[in-house]
C-alpha cells in the first residue's frame, strides 16, 4: 500500500510529523515503511500556461513555434517538439530559471535560429511516472484539464509537493490497506482523532429498488451484497486532484466513475464495482457459483473458462463479473454509459484467493477480499462512492440501498486482565497506561473492579480475536524497547548434543583435519542423476518428485549424495582446481510410492570424493595420486574413532557405474546382523570421462547403523609386562587370494597369543609366475602373564604356516 | 738408556708436531706407543739394568709415554672437532624452503556458523531437536496456526510434493513434533536444519537455506525472558558490545511477534553501507508462542506460556564473514570453501 502524506492528512492531523518521522513512528509501531519517496524529483519554476498559437518552425520539420500565456504581461515564445501540442491547450511550462529533475536548468535558448523562452513539459520531464497515463500523453506533452488556473504552480496543480510512504504490510494488518485504516493506526500512535469522509447522499424521490434487485444464492461465499443505482451520469475524466491521488497510489486514472470506485476503495479498503446498468436485463443481480463449463470475457478482453468453485455475479443467467477479481467486458462502464449499478459486497477471502490464483489475476480488489474487508464499511463505502458520483459525474443517486445480507458480521468481544498482560510481557503496566492505550486504538472497553478489560473489538481489526492479540496491541503501543530484559525463572537445564549430532561433528572434525573440505549441495536434482548409482538406492526405491518444480534440473529429491559430489568435483575442475578431497553429510530421500501417501524415508549419509593428487609435487617430493587405499584408510580411521572398526568389513563388489575391480561393499555387522551400508571404490572409467574427471575414488555410507553402534567408552588396558616375539613369513600363492582372507585365517589359527598381524610387503614378478604373488606377513606373539619360549612360538608359528599352505596352496618363501 | 728415552721423546714430539690427519696420528701412536713400538723396544732392555737403576729408568719411561700420549690426545680432539664441524657444515639446509604441512580442510561455513550458534545455546541449557525435511502440511502449517487458504501462507511459497506433503518451509514443524513428544512437559530446544522456499535464486535469495529456531515452554515464560535470551545470545555470537532492538511484526505462530535487529557488526552501530546507515541489522524473528500453537502441541495456554525465535544461518554467515552472494554457499567452489579453515 502506497500512502500519500497529503491525502492521509485529510483524515488525521499530521502536524509536527514529516514523512520520515511518520515512517519511523509507524515502523516502531509494527507497520513497516520501506521507503518514503518524494513525488517531487526536483521541479521548481514550472507553471500552468495556455498555448495561444502554434506554427511550424521555419527551418525544422519536427519543431513547432508556439506562444504561451503563463499569466505574465507578455506571452512567451516557446519552441516545442511534441507532436500533440495544439493551440488552446493548458500545459506545464518550465519558464526561464525553472529547474527540472536531474538539475536541468531552463535557460533562454535559440533552436534552429528561433528563440525559445522556456519549455513545455511532458509528465516524464516533470519526474512523474508516466506509465499510468494514456499513451498519447506518454509520447507528448502533458495536457491539463480545462479550468486549471493559468500561472499556478504545477507542484500544486499535480499534487507533486507530496511524499509517498510505501507500507510493507504483514498479512494480519490488512486494515491498513485503506487510508482510513492507516489513519486509525496513526491515531493510535499519536493520540489524535480520525476524521471520517462525507458519505451523505442527497434525497431522491425515485426508488433504486424499482430498477435493480439483488439475490445471493452462494451464501457461504458472499456474506453481504449491496447495490445502489445512479442515474444519468456523464462519463468523463475525474478531477485532477483525484487522478493525482490515484497515481500517487499507483493506480491508473480511467474515467470519473471508475476512478471514484478506486478512490473509495483506497479510502475505505472496500472494493467497489460499477456496472453499466443498462447492460443488465431488469437490473437483476444474482450471486452464485459458476456452472461447469461456463465461460465469460473479462474486462481485459480475455475469455475465461470458469470452474464450479468460482463465485460470479450474474444477471440471473449470464456472468457479469468474476466476483472480487475482475469485471466482465459486457457490462463494462464505457464513454456511452448513462446509468450505473454500483456494487459493494463482502466476498469470502479463500474463494477469491483461489480464483485469483487460478486465473492468474491479482488485482487491488482481490488482494483486499483475500485478506478480509471490514463488514462495517460495505454501506459507508457504497454511499461515499454514490455521493462522489453525484458530485463529479453528474449522476442522480436513487433512494435506497438494495441488498441482501446472507451472514451478518459477528461481534468480537475479548477480555484480558491487567495481571495477565503484565505476566505475559514481564512488564508492570498500570491501569491508566492500559486504558490510554485502548482509548487511543479507539477500542471501546469496560474495566471491571478486579482489573479485567472487556473490549468490543472494532470490525476493522479482524486480526484481534484473543487475549494475546490485545496483549500485542498493548506491547507495541507501550513500545517493545520499554519491555525489560529478564532471565528465565526456575531451575537451569543441562544442554547437550544428541549422539548422532556428536558423531556428525566428530566426522566433520576428523575429515577436515585430514585435509578434506565439507560441501553442502542442493537436495533437489535431475531425475537422471538419481539413476547414476542404483546400488546406493536399493531395491524398489523411487525418488520423491516435486509437484511444481522450478526446473527439471531440480525436480526430484536426491536419493544419494554422490552424483552431486561428482558435479562439485567437475565444477572445480572446470575452474582449474583438479585436486579435490571433499565430503558431504546430509539426508537422502527414498520412497517406494509413485504418489506419496506417507513421508519418505530420510537417511543420513556420509559421502567422500577424492580425485587428482593427494599431494602436489613439491621441491622435496613427487606428486602422488589418490588411490583406493587412501579412501579406505579414511573410513578405517573414522571407524576406529567411532569404535566400530570391529563391525565393518569390506567385500569386493561390482555395483553399476563403479570400477568392477576396484570397489568394495562396506558391510556393517552390528546389532542387526550384517548389512551392506554403502560402497567404496573407484568410479567406472566411463563415468569419469563423462564428468571430465581423472581417477576418482568415492564412498557413500549410511550413518544410522553407526549412530546405533558407535561406542565412545574408553576402557584402559594395562601395558604389557612381558616381551613380545616377532616372526615374519612370506608366502607365494595365487594372485586372486585376498589378503584379508589370509590374515583372517592366520589370526584364527594363532589364537589369543597373537597380538597383531600386519602385511608388510606384496610382491609380484616374473620370477614368481604371472598368476602368483608373494605376501609377507609380520606376526607378533605375546603372553600377558609370562615370557614365551622360543619352542612355544616356533610350534604356534608352524601351525600358522601349515594352515596357510593347506588353505591357500601357499608355498613358504625361503 | 735414559738418553735413548729422552731422544725418543724429542723425536716423537717433533714428528707429532707435523701430523696432518687422524690416520697419520694413529700411525704415529702405533710407531711410538704400540706393542711393537719404539718405546716398548727400548724398555725391553730394562732386564739388563741394576736394581737401583730400574725404577729410575722405569719412571723416565712412564714420563715419556705420558708426554707422547698427551700430545696425541690433544691432536685427536682437535681432529674430531674439525671433522664434526665439517660434517655439520655439509648438512646445512635452506630453512626458508616450505615445510611439509598437515592437511587442513574446512567445515562448510554454514555448518561452522550453525555449530557456533548451537554451542551458544547448548551453553544456555538448550537441547537440539531435529526432524524431517519432507513434512506434512499439518506439521508445517496447520499445527502452526496456518490453516489452508490462510493468507500468511503467501509469505512462504512452498514446494509441495502432494496436497498434504511438502518440503518444510521452516524448522518450526520440529517444534511441533517436540511439543507433542514432550507431552505437556517444559521445553527448551533449538531446531537447526535445511528448509525450502520457492524463490528465484539471486545474491540474497536461495530456494534452499538453513534455519535455526528455538522454543521455550514453561509455566511462567515472559516476553521479557525472550528479550533477555536473545540479548545473551547475540552477545555470545557477536561480542559484549552487541545490543538488540525489537520491532513489532507478524508471524501466525506467535503473538506478540517481533523482528529483532542487532547492532551492526561492521560499524558497531554508527551507521555504514552494510546497515544502510541505520546502525542495525535484522537477524531474527521471534515472539510469544501463539495459544493455538500451544493447544495443538498439547499444552494448556492458561497454564503455560512460551517463546520462539528463528534465524537464517545464511544471513548470519553472510554478515559474519562479509560474503556478498548467498549462492557461494551452494556452488562449493574450493577456492571459496578453503577460506574457512581457521578455527
Amino acid at each position: 500500500m502506497n500512502v500519500s502524506y497529503k491525502w492521509l492528512s485529510h483524515y488525521i492531523d499530521l502536524h509536527g510529523y514529516t514523512g520520515e518521522q511518520l515512517a519511523e513512528l509507524m515502523t516502531g509501531g509494527g507497520i513497516e515503511i520501506d521507503v518514503v519517496e518524494s513525488r517531487n524529483k526536483g521541479v521548481t519554476g514550472v507553471v500552468v500556461g495556455r498555448v495561444l498559437t502554434k506554427e511550424k518552425h521555419p527551418d525544422a520539420d519536427k519543431l513547432n513555434v508556439t506562444t504561451v500565456d503563463v499569466g505574465g504581461a507578455e506571452p512567451l515564445q516557446i519552441v516545442c517538439g511534441a507532436k500533440n501540442v495544439a493551440a488552446g491547450q493548458l500545459v506545464p511550462v518550465a519558464t526561464i530559471g525553472a529547474v527540472l529533475p536531474g538539475d536541468f536548468a531552463i535557460k533562454k535558448a535559440k533552436l534552429r535560429g528561433v528563440e525559445s523562452q522556456g519549455m513545455i513539459c511532458s509528465a516524464k520531464e516533470l519526474g512523474l511516472n508516466d506509465k499510468l497515463l494514456p499513451k498519447e500523453l506518454q509520447e507528448g506533452i502533458l495536457v491539463l484539464p480545462e479550468g486549471t488556473q493559468i500561472g499556478a504552480s504545477i507542484l500544486d496543480v499535480l499534487g507533486i509537493d507530496d511524499e509517498v510512504l510505501e507500507l510493507d504490510l504483514t498479512p494480519n494488518r490488512s486494515d491498513c490497506l485503506s487510508m482510513l485504516g492507516v489513519a486509525y493506526e496513526v491515531g493510535a500512535l499519536t493520540g489524535r482523532e480520525v476524521k471520517l469522509p462525507d458519505t451523505r447522499v442527497s434525497d431522491s424521490a425515485e426508488q433504486a429498488s424499482a430498477h435493480i434487485s439483488v439475490r445471493i444464492e452462494a451464501k457461504e461465499q458472499c456474506a453481504h451484497y449491496a447495490a445502489r443505482y445512479i442515474k444519468g451520469v456523464n462519463i468523463g475524466p475525474s478531477p485532477l486532484w483525484m487522478q493525482n491521488r490515484l497515481m500517487a497510489a499507483g493506480i491508473r486514472p480511467i474515467s470519473n466513475v471508475v476512478d471514484i470506485t478506486n478512490f473509495v476503495m483506497l479510502e475505505y479498503g472496500q472494493p467497489l464495482h460499477a456496472f453499466d446498468a443498462d447492460k443488465i436485463p431488469d437490473g437483476r443481480i444474482l450471486v452464485r457459483l459458476a456452472n461447469e463449463g461456463e465461460t465469460m470475457t473479462t474486462l481485459d478482453g480475455q475469455e475465461r473458462r470458469l470452474e464450479p468453485h468460482m463465485l460470479v455475479i450474474t444477471d440471473g443467467e449470464k456472468p457479469l463479473a468474476l466476483a472480487g477479481v475482475m469485471g466482465g467486458a459486457h457490462s463494462e462502464v464505457t464513454s456511452s454509459t448513462v446509468n450505473i449499478l454500483l456494487e459493494s459486497a463482502r466476498f469470502e477471502g479463500g474463494t477469491i484467493r483461489k480464483t485469483s490464483r487460478q486465473v492468474g489475476l491479482r488485482s487491488e480488489s482481490s488482494v483486499r477480499f483475500e485478506k478480509g474487508v471490514d463488514p462495517a464499511r460495505v454501506i459507508p463505502a457504497l454511499d461515499r462512492a454514490a455521493s462522489l458520483m453525484a458530485q463529479y459525474a453528474g449522476g442522480h443517486v436513487l433512494d435506497g440501498v438494495v441488498e441482501e445480507i446472507a451472514a451478518p458480521a459477528e461481534k468480537t468481544v475479548v477480555t484480558v486482565s491487567i495481571a495477565k498482560i503484565n505476566r505475559y510481557l514481564g512488564t508492570s503496566l498500570s491501569k491508566l497506561e492500559l486504558e490510554t492505550i485502548f482509548s487511543r486504538l479507539q477500542f471501546p472497553f469496560q474495566l471491571s473492579g478486579d482489573g479485567v478489560f472487556t473490549v468490543d473489538v472494532p470490525s476493522r481489526r479482524g486480526d484481534i480475536t484473543r487475549d494475546v492479540d490485545l496483549i500485542e496491541e498493548a506491547a507495541r503501543l507501550f513500545g517493545y524497547d520499554n519491555i525489560p530484559t529478564t532471565a528465565i525463572e526456575g531451575a537451569a537445564t543441562p544442554g547437550a548434543l544428541t549422539k548422532p549430532q556428536a558423531i556428525r561433528r566428530e566426522l566433520r572434525k576428523r575429515l577436515t583435519d585430514a585435509g578434506l573440505h565439507e560441501v553442502i549441495s542442493y537436495s533437489f536434482t535431475h531425475p537422471d542423476r538419481t539413476k547414476l548409482f542404483p546400488s546406493l538406492n536399493g531395491e524398489g526405491v523411487l525418488p520423491v518428485r516435486l509437484a511444481l518444480p522450478m526446473s527439471e534440473d531440480r525436480s526430484v529429491l536426491r536419493t544419494s549424495l554422490l552424483p552431486q559430489l561428482l558435479e562439485t568435483a567437475a565444477y572445480n575442475r572446470n575452474r582449474k582446481t583438479d585436486d579435490a578431497a571433499i565430503f558431504e553429510i546430509g539426508s537422502v530421500f527414498h520412497t517406494d510410492e509413485e504418489t506419496l501417501t506417507r513421508l519418505p524415508q530420510e537417511k543420513h549419509r556420509l559421502a567422500i570424493l577424492l580425485t587428482g593428487s593427494r599431494s602436489r609435487a613439491e621441491w622435496n617430493r613427487k606428486a602422488e595420486a589418490y588411490d583406493f587405499y587412501d579412501l579406505k584408510g579414511i573410513l578405517e580411521t573414522l571407524a576406529d574413532v567411532l569404535g566400530v572398526s570391529g563391525s565393518i568389513g569390506y567385500e569386493a563388489a561390482q555395483p553399476e557405474h563403479m570400477h568392477p575391480g576396484r570397489t568394495a561393499a562396506v558391510v556393517f555387522d552390528g546389532e542387526r546382523g550384517p548389512v551392506t551400508i554403502g560402497y567404496l571404490g573407484q568410479l567406472h572409467p566411463a563415468v569419469q570421462i563423462e564428468h571430465d574427471l581423472s581417477d576418482t575414488y568415492v564412498l557413500e555410507i549410511e550413518l544410522a547403523p553407526i549412530y546405533e553402534d558407535a561406542d565412545f567408552a574408553i576402557a584402559y588396558k594395562s601395558l604389557p609386562r612381558y616381551p613380545a616375539m616377532e616372526r615374519d613369513i612370506a608366502v607365494v600363492l595365487n594372485r586372486e587370494v585376498e589378503a584379508g582372507k589370509l590374515t583372517d585365517a592366520a589370526a584364527e589359527t594363532a589364537g589369543e597369543l597373537l597380538e597383531s598381524i600386519r602385511i608388510f610387503d606384496i610382491y609380484t614378478g616374473e620370477k614368481l609366475g604371472a598368476d602368483k604373488k608373494s605376501v609377507a606377513l609380520s606376526l607378533v606373539y605375546r603372553h600377558a602373564e609370562r615370557t614365551l619360549t622360543d619352542e612355544e612360538v616356533a610350534e604356534l608359528h608352524g601351525k600358522v604356516v601349515a594352515k596357510l599352505e593347506q588353505s591357500f596352496a601357499a608355498e613358504l618363501r625361503k | 738408556m735414559k738418553e735413548r728415552l729422552e731422544a725418543l721423546r724429542a723425536e716423537a714430539l717433533q714428528e707429532l708436531q707435523g701430523v696432518d690427519g687422524p690416520q697419520q696420528l694413529n700411525d704415529l701412536r702405533v710407531k711410538y706407543l704400540g706393542k711393537k713400538g719404539a718405546l716398548t723396544e727400548i724398555l725391553r732392555g730394562m732386564g739388563g739394568l741394576s736394581a737401583e737403576e730400574r725404577p729410575v729408568i722405569g719412571q723416565v719411561g712412564n714420563d715419556v709415554r705420558a708426554a707422547i700420549e698427551a700430545v696425541i690426545e690433544t691432536k685427536q680432539a682437535a681432529f674430531q672437532q674439525a671433522e664434526t664441524e665439517n660434517r655439520l657444515r655439509a648438512e646445512t639446509i635452506d630453512v626458508t624452503l616450505p615445510g611439509n604441512k598437515l592437511g587442513a580442510g574446512a567445515v562448510h561455513p554454514l555448518n561452522k556458523v550453525a555449530q557456533e550458534i548451537e554451542d551458544a545455546f547448548i551453553g544456555m541449557g538448550y537441547s537440539i531437536a531435529e526432524g524431517p525435511e519432507v513434512e506434512t502440511d499439518f506439521f508445517n502449517f496447520e499445527a502452526l496456526n496456518l490453516p489452508k487458504n490462510h493468507p500468511a501462507r503467501d509469505m512462504q511459497d512452498s514446494f509441495y510434493v502432494t496436497d498434504e506433503i511438502l518440503m518444510r518451509t521452516h524448522t518450526s514443524p520440529v517444534q511441533v513434533r517436540t511439543m507433542k513428544a514432550m507431552n505437556g512437559k517444559p521445553v527448551k530446544v533449538i531446531c537447526p536444519g535445511k528448509v525450502y522456499r520457492r524463490d528465484d535464486d539471486d545474491a540474497t535469495h536461495s530456494f534452499q537455506f538453513n534455519q535455526i529456531e528455538g522454543l521455550v515452554i514453561g509455566p511462567n515464560i515472559r516476553m521479557s525472558d525472550l528479550k533477555g535470551t536473545l540479548l545473551q545470545f547475540v552477545q555470545l555470537m557477536f561480542g559484549k558490545q552487541a545490543q538488540i532492538r525489537l520491532r513489532p511484526s507478524f508471524f501466525p505462530f506467535t503473538e506478540p511477534s517481533a523482528e529483532v535487529d542487532v547492532t551492526c557488526v561492521q560499524c558497531g552501530g554508527h551507521g555504514c553501507r552494510m546497515c544502510k546507515h541505520t546502525g542495525w541489522l535484522e537477524i531474527l524473528g521471534c515472539g510469544m508462542v501463539h495459544p493455538r500453537v500451544l493447544e495443538m502441541g498439547g499444552y494448556d495456554p492458561e497454564e503455560v506460556s512460551g517463546f520462539a525465535f528463528g534465524m537464517g544461518v545464511e544471513r548470519i554467515a553472510l554478515l559474519k564473514y562479509g560474503i556478498d552472494d548467498i549462492r557461494h554457499f551452494y556452488t562449493n567452489d574450493l577456492r571459496f570453501l578453503s577460506q574457512f579453515v581457521r578455527m
